[in-house]
C-alpha cells in the first residue's frame, strides 16, 4: 500500500501543465520522474505537496482518499518534499530553518536550545554532519541541500520528494547524497527523485517514470532502460548531437596573467582561437568574476589581462569593441530587458551602430530586417520582431541572446551557464551554436557548474577552486572523478 | 532648561515609538508599510470622536482599533489583491489625509479641529501611555526575536515559499502582522489627541508617520533601534520646541521655516550617514506571495 495519484490534471491559464497523470507511489520504493523541462514532473509532486491546486483527479493513501489543500496536510500525511530552488532562509540558523512551523517551546518562548538538540539528534539518527547553529548562508550548496532534506526528516515524514536535488552538486556531494537517500529508502521511506540527469536516475531508481508534455508516457524499470532509451521517451525522436571534433586551435585570443579581481586570485590562462575552454567549479569559486574580467564588467585589480594582442579592456563597451561577446549567467537580468520587444533586445549593445542606427536616430528598417534574419538563421519561435521579449519561452530567450552575441562577429564569447533551465531541443540548438563558432575559428570560454556540458563541449577544461586554478586538463585527460576532487580543492588524486 | 527638553521628549516620543515599533512588525513580514501615516491619522481622529462620548482611555482604543482597520484595507490590497505595496501606502495616506478634513467638515463643522476633549489621566507626571513606550519596545522585541511566532515572522520576511514548504499559512501570517502595525500606529496617533494635545487637530500627525518609517530604516529593522531612533528623532524635535520658545532671539537670526525643518532635516541627515549597507531590509520586503507563481 502507499500513495496513488489518480487522474490529476492542471491548468495554468492556457497552457496545460498535467493532463490525466496517474502515479502510485509504494512504501520504500525509489521512484524516478524524468521528462524534459515543463513536462509537469514537478507540478504532479507540488500537487502531492498541496501547493498546487489540482483542477481534477484525486489523491489516495493507503487506499483511501484524502485531500491535501496545503503543505501543512502533506507533512501532517507524512509527505515531504525538498525543492528544486531551496527554501531556506538564509539569515536564519539551521536549527532555526528545521524547526519552523514546528518550534519547540517554553514558557511560550522558542525553546532555541531544545531545538538545536532535537536538530542534532535527527542529523545524528540519519547520518547528516551539520551544525545546527550554523548561519544557513554560510553552508556550502552541497550542505544547504542536506539542511533541506533534515526538514523534511525532522518532520518524520514517510514519502521524501526530491526535486532536482544534484542540480548544483559536486559529484562526490551527489553520490554522498544517494548513499544516504538509498539507506533511507532501505528502511523504509519512500523517495521520488526528479532529474534530468539519466544516469543518475538509472542507478537510483526501481522505477522510473516518464513524462513529457504533462502526460505520463511510460513506466519502466531502470533494468530495461538506458539512458538513450528514456531520452526517447522523454523527446519523442530526438538525434543526441555528436561529440565535437579535434580542434585545431589557432593565436591566442586573450592571455590572463596572474590576474586577481575579487574573488579570482593569481589566475593566469589563455584561449586560443578554435577552441572551448571549460571553467570547471563549485559555484561561487571565482567563475562569475572570471567572466565579468573578460568581459570588461570587473576591473582587474593586479596582472595583466591581453585580449587580441591588445590592451585590457576598461569597460563593457571596449571588451564588445574588441570582440567580446557574452551570454550572461542570468538571462533574465543581464541578459535581456522582458518588457522590451524582441527586436529592440536584439539591438542592445549595438544599438548606436549601424543596422541599429543613422547617425542619433533608431534606424527602425535596419533593426527590423537584421532581427527577422537574426531569427530565422537561429530559428527563434515565433518569428515576431515586435513581440514582448519576456513572452518567448526560456530556450527561445536564449537562442536570441547567443543569436544576438554571435551576430556582432566577436572573436571571443563568453558563454555563463549557457543551458540553464532550457529544454533539451534547445540546449543542442544552443550547444551546437557554441560549437559551430568554435568550428569558423571563434574562441570559447566555457562557465558551466554542469560539469556534463563542460566536458561534453570543451576542448580543454581549467578547474577554479577558491578562486585559484587547481587542475587544467585537455579532453584526452577528461575524468570526472578527478575533475570533481578538484573542484572540492582535494589535491592527491 | 535640559530638563524641560527631557520632560517635552517623554511626551513627545511615544506616538514615534509605537509607530516605528509597529512599522518592523509589517515590514519583518515582508509588507511594506509606507502608509504609516495615514494609520496614525486614522487613530488620532477616531481616538478623539470617541472620547468626546466615551471615557478618553476607551477612545485611544477606539484608536487602536481604527488604524488597525486601515492597516487591513492595506494588508488585504497588499497580500491578496498583489496590489504595488507602496502605491498602496501612499493611496492610504492621500485617503486618509482627505477623510479626516471631511468628517471634521461633516461632523463637527469646523476646519481645524475636533471639540476639546478630556485628557488622558497623568502617572508620575505624564500619560500612560508615555511609560507603555518605554515598555513595549522590549515586549515586542522578545516577541519578534524569542517566540516561535516571531521565528515565522522573521522568516516570512525573508523567504515566504520556506514559511510555506513548512506548512505555515503565509497569507495569514503577514494579515496579522500588517494589522498590528496599524493598530501599533493608531496607539500613536491616539497619543497625539488625547495626550499631548485635548483634541484631534487637522495637520496630525504631520509627518510624524512618515518619520517612524525613517525611523525604522534607521533601526535596522529591529524593535528596540526603531524605538532607539524614533527617540532620538523626538529629541530633534522637543529641540526646536524647546529652542524657539527658551530663545526667542534665536529666530531673528535663523528664518523660522529653518527650524521647523531641524527634526526632518536630521532624519536626513542620519539617514545619509548611516555607513552603507548597514540596514539590510527583509529579502522579500515588497514581494507580494504567489504559491503558484512559475
Amino acid at each position: 500500500m502507499g500513495i496513488a495519484l489518480r487522474h490529476i490534471s492542471k491548468r495554468f491559464g492556457s497552457q496545460v501543465a498535467l493532463d490525466d497523470v496517474s502515479l502510485e507511489l509504494e512504501r520504500g520504493e525509489r521512484v524516478a520522474l524524468v521528462g524534459e523541462n515543463g513536462a509537469g514532473k514537478s507540478s504532479l509532486m507540488n500537487v502531492l505537496y498541496g501547493l498546487y491546486a489540482a483542477d481534477a483527479g484525486d489523491i489516495a493513501l493507503d487506499g483511501a482518499p484524502v485531500r491535501i489543500r496545503t503543505p501543512a496536510d502533506a507533512l501532517a500525511r507524512g509527505i515531504g518534499m525538498v525543492h528544486q530552488h531551496f527554501t531556506l532562509v538564509r539569515t536564519l540558523s539551521v536549527a532555526e530553518n528545521v524547526v519552523l512551523g514546528n518550534e519547540p517551546t517554553r514558557g511560550g518562548l522558542l525553546d532555541l536550545p531544545r531545538a538545536i538538540a532535537e536538530v542534532q539528534a535527527t542529523c545524528r539518527r540519519f547520518g547528516f554532519e551539520l551544525d545546527p547553529r550554523a548561519r544557513v548562508d554560510a553552508l556550502t550548496v552541497g550542505s544547504q541541500q542536506k539542511v533541506e532534506i533534515v526538514k523534511a526528516l525532522h518532520r518524520g515524514v514517510s514519502t521524501l520528494i526530491l526535486d532536482e536535488p544534484t542540480a548544483v552538486l559536486t559529484p562526490q556531494e551527489a553520490d554522498e547524497l544517494f548513499a544516504v537517500t538509498r539507506k533511507l529508502a532501505d528502511e523504509g521511506l519512500t523517495v521520488v527523485l526528479i532529474s534530468h540527469k539519466l544516469r543518475e536516475v538509472l542507478s537510483f531508481a526501481t522505477r522510473i517514470a516518464v513524462m513529457r508534455r504533462g502526460k505520463k508516457v511510460a513506466e519502466v524499470k531502470p533494468a530495461d532502460a538506458t539512458p538513450e532509451s528514456l531520452a526517447a521517451l522523454m523527446v519523442g525522436a530526438r538525434t543526441p548531437p555528436p561529440p565535437p571534433p579535434a580542434s585545431t586551435p589557432g593565436e591566442v585570443v586573450v592571455a590572463l596573467e596572474r590576474v586577481t579581481a575579487g574573488r579570482l586570485k593569481e589566475v593566469s590562462l589563455e584561449v586560443r582561437a578554435g577552441e572551448v575552454l571549460g571553467i570547471a567549479g563549485v559555484d561561487g569559486n571565482g567563475q562569475r568574476e572570471l567572466a565579468e574580467v573578460l568581459t570588461g564588467l570587473r576591473r582587474v585589480e593586479a596582472g595583466a589581462l591581453r585580449l587580441a594582442g591588445e590592451g585590457r579592456p576598461l569597460t563593457p563597451r571596449q571588451a564588445r569593441a574588441l570582440g567580446v561577446a557574452h551570454v550572461p549567467e542570468d538571462r533574465l537580468h543581464h541578459g535581456i530587458v522582458t518588457d522590451f520587444t524582441v527586436a529592440e533586445n536584439v539591438s542592445l549593445g549595438r544599438h548606436r551602430l549601424a543596422p541599429f542606427a543613422k547617425g542619433a536616430l533608431i534606424d527602425f528598417a535596419g533593426r527590423l530586417g537584421r532581427t527577422s534574419a537574426l531569427l530565422e538563421s537561429h530559428d527563434v519561435r515565433p518569428r515576431e520582431p515586435g513581440l514582448r521579449m519576456g513572452a518567448l519561452s526560456g530556450g527561445n530567450q536564449q537562442k536570441l541572446v547567443v543569436g544576438r552575441e554571435l551576430d556582432a562577429a566577436p572573436k571571443l564569447l563568453v558563454a555563463v551557464q549557457p543551458t540553464r533551465g532550457l529544454d533539451l531541443a534547445a540546449v543542442d540548438a544552443v550547444r551546437a551554436r557554441l560549437l559551430d563558432f568554435r568550428a569558423k575559428g571563434g574562441a570559447v570560454v566555457l562557465v558551466s557548474l554542469d560539469l556534463d556540458e563542460v566536458l561534453a563541449l570543451s576542448d580543454r577544461v581549467v578547474v577554479l577552486y577558491e578562486g585559484r586554478v587547481t587542475g587544467g586538463f585537455a579532453r584526452a585527460a577528461f575524468d570526472e572523478r578527478v575533475l570533481g576532487r578538484r573542484m572540492l580543492g582535494v589535491r592527491d588524486a | 532648561m535640559l530638563l524641560a527638553l527631557l520632560q517635552s521628549v517623554l511626551d513627545a516620543a511615544p506616538a514615534l515609538v509605537f509607530a516605528a515599533v509597529g512599522a518592523t512588525l509589517s515590514e519583518r513580514a515582508g509588507v511594506v508599510n509606507v502608509g504609516v501615516e495615514g494609520m496614525m491619522r486614522a487613530g488620532a481622529f477616531a481616538a478623539a470622536a470617541a472620547a468626546l462620548v466615551m471615557p478618553t482611555p476607551l477612545g485611544v482604543l477606539v484608536g487602536v482599533a481604527a488604524g488597525a482597520l486601515v492597516a487591513a484595507l492595506h494588508a488585504t490590497l497588499c497580500i491578496h489583491a498583489r496590489s504595488d505595496q507602496v502605491v498602496s501606502g501612499m493611496a492610504i495616506n492621500l485617503v486618509l489625509l482627505a477623510l479626516g478634513q471631511f468628517l471634521l467638515e461633516a461632523a463637527f463643522s469646523s476646519p481645524s479641529g475636533t471639540p476639546p476633549i478630556e485628557q488622558l489621566p497623568k502617572w508620575l507626571g505624564h500619560s500612560p501611555l508615555t511609560w507603555l513606550a518605554v515598555v513595549l519596545p522590549f515586549v515586542v522585541h522578545g516577541a519578534v526575536m524569542r517566540t516561535p511566532w516571531g521565528l515565522r515572522l522573521r522568516a516570512v520576511g525573508e523567504k515566504p515559499q520556506a514559511v510555506a514548504a513548512m506548512g505555515v499559512r503565509v497569507t495569514r501570517l503577514r494579515f496579522g502582522a500588517v494589522v498590528l502595525s496599524g493598530g501599533l500606529a493608531g496607539l500613536g496617533g491616539a497619543q497625539l489627541s488625547t495626550a499631548v494635545l485635548d483634541r484631534f487637530e487637522n495637520h496630525m500627525p504631520a509627518g510624524l508617520g512618515f518619520m517612524a518609517v525613517a525611523a525604522m530604516v534607521f533601526g535596522r529593522w529591529s524593535p528596540l533601534g526603531a524605538a532607539g531612533a524614533a527617540l532620538f528623532f523626538a529629541f530633534g524635535n522637543a529641540l526646536r520646541i524647546s529652542l524657539a520658545s527658551s530663545a526667542p532671539g534665536l529666530l531673528e537670526v535663523v528664518p523660522k521655516g529653518f527650524l521647523l525643518a531641524l527634526p526632518y532635516a536630521l532624519t536626513l541627515v542620519v539617514l545619509a550617514l548611516q555607513p552603507r549597507g548597514a540596514s539590510r531590509a527583509p529579502a522579500a520586503l515588497g514581494q507580494p506571495y504567489d504559491p503558484e507563481l512559475r
